[in-house]
């Protein structure tokens, strides 16, 4: 901790040293960025190419990287924990049932469920703004309670049994598989470079010192109810973008399931294993998610239990999780600055492989 | 016993994360024996005192009692070899009575001549006010019952982590009145103490800590105060440092 | 009059939720620690209370002689490897580590009962009732529970004042250093404490089953650690008797918001909580800010 706070000194001293570097992005992030958007070219291409039963996969895969990245963003950068964002989840669903019941297209929807659940996120952050740690876990659970209990009382929603949301276009299957998966990839790189872009700002620096020292943040001028206020809005419309998603892809919707706690022991396994507070962990533990899934898929809930079970172990033994094991080799999106001594021009110093990165500034 | 020293510090450095507090420091004191360590704010004592009762763990380095190695015990298997912090800032148990603090500290205590009703004879306003809650006591009477939580556990070696901080001069003088009566029933005093002149008056021997280094060790009489405030403050070391009188 | 036979009823559904809430408590005063995994906990026991029942034939009310000490030991073991662990992380450590038991325990119960709800028979008690005046009814079971919750707490309160072992348990949780000097192992004091929550969980567990249905999710579903929770929060932090006061309040106002529709029960005591949290996080009996 001692370490981090000492290091922008060194970054300023640096500058004053002749013939030493500080960057921020490395070369590779141009080499990632361009592997990003090779991905994304290959997914969109897939729906040609194959089944629409991988496709729907695929839409329950991007539901779950969307989420595990807005917890991520939470957890990881604010030191928020939260086990309530299926409060967020859940709404971003009834918003678009809400539209499509009075005649607004489920793909229009999509957009204002997103602003509805930001504007909600405004309000429950306004309520749990003064709670930390435990307090703040369990409030956010309450309100996804609350949210679930206000939802079934309104029998034109389908009360506590469910309703099926029309107004899906009207054409071949095949096509709306498509369209669903097309829309859902679309956000899914909408988010993920919002992360990337908000890490990258003023604000995720800010918000990187707010969870290492939140006094010692204050103490030089961060505003960290600002920050903090932001990075739960971001994560509330996100996740009401996930929501809003499943139901487009679902369109029976249940309440209990919308609400279910088990949507955010989703996210968090996926965070924990894939490793918190990167980019990349929640991508890599959705996939670890979802191939676990797969692959023991013909034993019930099993793989849940496994992924549980990693999940609580990461958290104690490894708390980097999978991306901290091998992210001291390469860094895919770099978001910290980089410090280079005078003479050196390749990779890390050896200092870097020892843990933490000694000579990043994150 | 083996005849030697009771306590003996070899080479002990000590890191809080990245912070070097102490650069290789030997001590040893007698048995019997009142020891002062001196020094001004972040020197190194407290962290000295504290790796010695085992909460800070040392880098390298070894600390043996009495002979037996204790380096890599863990802070309460060290009580019961009879190594006892009366640490910094008292750090009672707030929400317990007196009473109970002295009830805590003679939880694990070795046999030894020091229990609960000597603690009350030691200080006498002590017994009447057994039932009442710590955090309501004056400075000087929570000094006062860390001491006795202290005692109660019969330690052979007694570390003082500045008893007078916050203290008026007269209570100091009362509290530190009674080491004679402690060192009478075979405790060994390792102290730690800003006050020079308090320190000097009661150890037998003084050791001045600058900047987490060894800069002066020995007998109060041989010591003049200049070679003192030399080894205090640094004077020959580097320039800028604070230059309060102790 | 028929309002004061609601306030009644309140009053002891609120003994249930004391009866919940008291392990939460012990843990949170002492260890800062919130086991998330706490409703879950209490299902268990509810399946391991059956589970006795079945299989070696014991009345219900005797089962808890051994579900509470293998909760305790259960307690113990699991503090002094897995939390004990995720403590010396941090404190959000906990919150992850016991909000993943709590999800591997729910599917683990699914996995090996069915999803079919289950109760614990106690025969003709769980239903009998006597009447004070012609308008309040108190059932012998809804009464049972409320005692065993005053018992529990009671029992507790006496510990910690008057044992060695409950004198270290303050100190521990007072200053966990301080008790190191006084040659306390604050890892095993800790593990003392879970233990004790672990058992009253157990007899928490069991009221529940004795007192409605449960089911493998029972415990999230149902929202036993909400409740649990809210009555400690709700009573104040590190007070036993809070807890009781807290559990009851949230009872009598869910009770209340039962009056208004049925469904309103737990939206009721929802806000409520939500309210306290809001405007006197420390609590209805405490006086320290504590959120
Ligand atoms: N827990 C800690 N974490 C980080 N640094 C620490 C910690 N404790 C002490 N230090 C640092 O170690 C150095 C030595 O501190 P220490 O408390 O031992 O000094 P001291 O001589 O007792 O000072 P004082 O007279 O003010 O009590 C100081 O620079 C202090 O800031
Ligand atoms: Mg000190």
């Amino acid at each position: 901790m001692s370490a981090r706070t000492r290091q922008p000194a060194s970054v300023s001293a640096a500058g004053l040293a002749p013939g030493v570097r500080v960057t921020r992005s490395r070369r590779s992030a141009i080499w990632s960025g361009l592997g990003a958007i090779a991905v994304i070219a290959v997914l969109a291409y897939l729906p040609y190419r194959v089944y629409s039963g991988t496709t729907s996969l695929l839409v329950n895969f991007f539901i779950l990287l969307i989420l595990a990245s807005m917890w991520n963003l939470l957890a990881g950068y604010t030191g928020l924990v939260s086990v309530g964002q299926q409060a967020f989840f859940g709404f971003g669903s009834y918003f678009v049932l809400i539209g499509a019941l009075h005649g607004v297209d489920p793909f229009v929807g999509l957009p204002i469920a997103v602003v509805g659940c930001a504007a909600l996120g405004l309000v429950v952050w306004w309520l749990l703004s003064r709670l930390r740690s435990g307090y703040f876990a369990i409030a956010t659970w309450v309100v996804a309670s609350v949210c679930y209990l206000i939802i079934i009382r309104y029998p034109s929603l389908g009360g506590g049994t469910g309703e099926f949301m029309p107004g899906l276009p009207n054409i071949n299957i095949k096509y709306l598989d498509a369209y669903i998966y097309w829309t859902t990839l679309a956000v899914t790189a909408i988010t993920l470079v919002c992360v990337y872009l908000v890490l990258r700002s003023r604000l995720g620096l800010e918000l990187t010192a707010v969870r290492d020292d939140e006094t010692g943040a204050r103490s030089v001028g961060v505003r960290v109810g600002r920050a903090q206020l932001l990075v739960f809005v971001i994560a509330a419309a996100g996740c009401g973008a996930a929501g809003a998603l499943e139901v487009i892809s679902a369109p029976y919707l249940q309440p209990g399931p919308a609400f279910s706690v088990q949507w955010s022991a989703e996210m968090i396994f996926a965070v924990l294993i894939g490793g918190i507070g990167t980019i990349e962990g929640p991508i890599i533990g959705t996939i670890v998610f979802f191939a676990l899934q797969q692959w023991l898929a013909h034993y019930g809930t099993w793989y849940f239990i496994v992924l549980g079970l990693i999940a609580i172990s990461v958290a104690i033994w490894a708390p980097r999780g999978i991306w901290g094991l091998i992210s001291d080799r390469l860094k895919l999106f770099p978001v910290g600055y980089w410090l280079w001594p005078a003479g050196q021009r390749l990779g890390p110093p050896e200092a870097a492989v020892a843990g933490e990165d000694a000579e990043q500034v994150t | 016993m083996t005849g030697g020293p009771l306590l003996e510090v070899r080479d002990l450095t000590v890191h809080h994360g990245q912070l070097r507090a102490l650069y290789e420091v030997s001590l040893s004191v007698g048995v019997g024996e009142t020891y002062a360590m001196i020094g001004a704010n972040g020197a190194g004592k407290s962290t000295l005192l504290r790796a010695i009762a085992g909460l800070d763990r040392p880098t390298s380095g070894s600390i043996t009692l009495d002979g037996v190695d204790v380096t890599k015990l863990r802070p309460e298997r060290r009580v019961a070899s009879g190594i006892v912090l009366v640490p910094e800032g008292r750090r009672l148990f707030s929400s317990l009575t007196v009473a109970e603090n002295l009830k805590v500290g003679a939880s694990y205590a070795r046999k030894g001549p020091w229990t609960i009703s000597r603690v009350y004879e030691l200080f006498d306003w002590m017994r009447d006010r057994r039932g009442q809650r710590a955090d309501q006591l004056s400075g000087g009477e929570q000094q006062a019952v860390a001491i006795g939580r202290a005692l109660v556990a019969n330690p052979r070696l007694l570390l003082l982590d500045e008893l007078s901080l916050g203290l008026a001069p007269a209570v100091v003088r009362r509290i530190y009145g009674i080491l004679p009566e402690l060192l009478a029933t075979g405790v060994t005093v390792l102290l730690v103490e800003q006050d020079v002149s308090q320190a000097l008056a009661v150890a037998a021997r003084v050791h001045c800590l600058l900047e987490g280094r060894t800069t002066l060790e020995g007998e109060p009489a041989g010591l003049t105060p200049a070679s003192i405030e030399a080894a205090y403050f640094g004077l020959a070391g580097p320039a800028g440092l604070p230059q309060e009188r102790p | 009059m028929i309002w004061v036979n609601d306030i009644v009823q309140g009053v002891l559904l609120g003994g249930l939720y004391a009866l919940f809430a008291c392990g939460l408590s012990l843990m949170f005063g002492v260890m800062k620690v919130i086991n998330l995994a706490h409703g879950d906990l209490a299902v268990v026991a509810a399946y391991l209370a059956a589970g006795l029942v079945t299989v070696l034939h014991m009345p219900t009310a005797l089962s808890i002689l051994v579900s509470i000490p293998l909760f305790a030991i259960i307690g113990y073991v699991l503090w002094r490897t897995v939390l004990q662990a995720s403590l010396n992380r941090s404190v959000l450590t906990t919150l992850l580590v016991t909000f993943g038991m709590s999800i591997v325990i729910e599917n683990a119960l699914q996995q090996f009962f069915s999803a079919n709800s289950r109760s614990l028979s106690i025969g003709a008690l769980a239903t009998d009732h006597f009447n004070v005046g012609s308008q309040i009814t108190v059932g012998y079971l809804d009464l049972a529970i409320l005692i065993a919750a005053v018992v529990v707490l009671l029992g507790l309160q006496l510990f910690l004042s008057r044992t060695r072992q409950g004198r270290l348990i303050r100190a521990v949780a007072d200053d966990r250093e301080a008790a190191q000097l006084a040659g306390a192992d604050y890892r095993h004091i800790f593990g003392i404490a879970a233990a004790i929550a672990f058992g009253t969980v157990a007899v928490a567990g069991t009221a529940y089953g004795v007192y409605t249905t449960f089911d493998p999710t029972t415990g999230t579903t149902q929202l036993l650690l909400l409740f649990a929770f809210e009555a400690v929060v709700i009573g104040g932090l590190g007070s036993l008797w809070g807890t009781l006061v807290g559990g009851i309040l949230l009872g009598v106002v869910q009770d209340i918001g039962a009056q208004i529709s049925t469904a309103d029960l737990l939206l009721a005591g929802q806000l409520f909580f939500l309210l306290v949290l809001v405007i006197r996080p420390q609590g209805i009996t405490g006086s320290r800010r504590t959120a």
